[in-house]
């Protein structure tokens, strides 16, 4: 295995891992692509922002109020260091659904004559491998707007058919929102090979991240993209804090979307004029804790490397694609070499169905997801009713994938030997 | 094993062997339920003679809950007034919803009484539902679109 990482020192890091499921198996977390388990230092983070610097950041002639902003701040700094960003450029919301909704609605919002303007015969380009979250924020866009909705085909080994990218992608196109890793299938997509195709029209390129950015090394200097989202609860952090990256200048031009306090320069009675970027988006008192909870996860994730922890999953992916196939009628859904590819399995077996499959494995203390995973168009492309998913993360190791073969293989006796 | 006491023997048996699974043709009421958070779906038919049921047939899609659930009550209500049927959905219901305290009557629910494992299961109770709802949902509109009807009759 990986020398570089030692995954027994990760692992005490993690309190929640040692507890027993259903009786007296230990726990096999394998959903960390729904959401991750949170090491000490994490809960630590949040714990010590209540218990000693709990107070509103940006407001407040108190010290508490200068220690909330500066920790707040110091958070950003560190998500924007962790992707090769300006801080100015790292708009925090409460979801990554939140930050591809900001980007939507804020198109949505200008007016015509502004270049974020979307009107009737406009394009927006998605793909079949899209998570709800970011499909839907496009189709109600395109409603709204009177855009067309196109889409990138699936094909049968789970990577995008880019054979018509010149079509979908044409002088029409204002939006291409594409996902940088799929939940489902783990593909990971060739974004800057698309992107070029993205620049030649002049649209506007958004990455849907969740899947990415806390397993290997994203940064934003290296991708030809404009906007991308992610969540810090998938990635160690704290639920309730999402992340929008975009490039300054468009943020810093383009309408609001939530509006109301610490995103206005003036006010009126009558109107109100906007700060720039990140202010601009972050209306209301931002969850801080959280944030500053995701700051402590990305030292976290910083210390082990990301590389490391790439690494560390791909060989993990290759025993558990290795194990799974030699099981009998067991179909996997999405590529099986590990070419541009992440820690994400998921499979289908004859003869049992995924919530069957999904309980059983929870007898033996081992934690999938089964069903669509918000991705349903794409689970009907592989003419399944739903698949089991395995997601993997560092902090597991070679005996959760040992319990994953087996315990499927002791399920599939259950229902189909029976 | 824990497992055995959700997965009853005559649960997997009707899995295995459906009763019903296969829709009548011209239907007096057809429903199409999902269950959104998993994908499982059925479609249901439902004919009546007067007050009687005649028969609930079904397809769709599903765990072995929610299609050996759908299996067991496609036959239990068939015969059954509409009003006998709904009280027996409601039971199931109740028993389905009391965290594993209530057993259920075999001599009311039938092969129904293998599910009163699956309320100690609570994210498998809306499988174990799926086909009782829609056959509540079908009800409901027959009886609606008779009162209809001979309404319009006596007009």
């Amino acid at each position: 295995m990986n020398t570089q990482f030692d995954v027994s020192a990760v692992r005490s890091d993690f309190p929640i891992l040692d507890r027993l499921i259903r009786g007296n198996n230990r726990l096999v977390y394998l959903d960390s692509g729904a959401t991750s388990q949170k090491p000490v230092s994490v809960l630590d983070a949040e714990r010590e922002f209540y218990t000693k610097h709990n107070a509103a950041a940006h407001r407040g002639a108190h010290q508490l109020a200068e220690e909330a902003t500066e920790l707040f701040e110091g958070a950003r700094e560190k998500v924007a260091t962790f992707l090769g960003a300006k801080s100015e450029a790292i708009v925090f919301t409460k979801s990554a659904t939140e930050s591809i909704n900001l980007v939507a609605y804020s198109l949505g919002n200008a007016l015509p004559g502004s270049k974020f303007h979307i009107k009737p015969g406009d394009r927006i380009v998605v793909s079949e491998m899209e998570h709800h979250a970011n499909l839907i924020p496009w189709q109600e866009l395109a409603k709204r707007t009177g855009a067309e909705l196109v889409w990138f085909s699936v094909d049968p080994n789970g990577r995008l058919d880019l054979s018509n990218i010149s079509d979908l992608i044409n002088e029409k196109t204002k939006v291409v929102a594409l996902t940088h890793q799929s939940n489902v299938l783990g593909t990971i997509n060739p974004i800057n090979e698309i992107a070029k195709q993205v620049r030649k029209v002049g649209a506007f390129f958004v990455l849907d991240a969740c899947q990415s950015v806390p397993h290997f090394a994203v940064q934003v200097s290296e991708l030809d993209i404009d906007f991308m989202a992610f969540s810090g609860h998938k990635m160690l952090a704290p639920t309730g804090v999402g992340v929008l990256w975009g490039r300054q200048e468009l943020l810093d031009e383009m309408p609001p979307f939530l509006t109301g306090g610490s995103m206005i320069e003036t006010v009126s009675m009558e109107s109100a004029t906007y700060l720039p970027a990140p202010k601009r988006f972050e209306a209301g008192v931002p969850n801080m804790a959280q944030v500053v909870g995701l700051g402590a996860a990305v030292d976290y994730l910083n210390k082990l490397g990301m590389e490391n922890i790439h690494n560390h999953e791909i060989q993990l992916t290759k025993l558990a694609i290795d194990g799974l196939s030699q099981i009998k009628g067991l179909q996997i859904i999405g590529p099986t070499n590990l070419e541009m590819r992440g820690g994400v399995v998921s499979f289908a077996i004859e003869g049992v169905h995924p919530h069957d499959l999904g309980q059983a494995l929870d007898q033996y203390g081992i934690a999938v997801r089964t069903g669509h995973h918000c991705a349903w168009p794409l689970i009907k492309k592989f003419k399944v009713v739903a698949t089991t998913r395995a997601s993997l993360y560092l902090y597991n190791n070679t005996a959760d994938i040992e319990a994953l073969v087996s315990g499927v293989e002791r399920a599939r006796d259950y229902f189909v030997g029976r | 094993m824990e497992l055995d006491s959700l997965y009853q023997e005559v649960i997997l048996e009707h899995y295995k062997r459906p009763l019903n699974k296969a829709l009548s043709a011209n239907p007096l009421v057809q429903v199409h339920h999902i269950n959104t958070s998993c994908g499982d779906e059925i479609t249901l038919n439902l004919d009546m003679d007067g007050e009687v049921i005649k028969s609930i047939t079904w397809d769709g899609v599903g765990c072995s809950i929610s299609q050996a659930s759908t299996s067991v009550v496609s036959d239990l209500l068939s015969g059954k007034t509409s009003s006998e049927a709904m009280a027996l959905i409601e039971e199931f219901q109740v028993m389905l919803q009391s965290k594993g305290s209530d057993l259920g009557n075999e001599d009311n629910l039938g092969d129904g009484v293998a599910f009163a494992g699956v309320a100690k299961f609570p994210a498998r109770v809306k499988c174990a539902l799926l086909g009782w709802m829609a056959s509540k949902d079908a009800i409901s509109q027959a009886v609606a679109k008779i009162n209809g009807l001979s309404s319009e009759e006596k007009r």
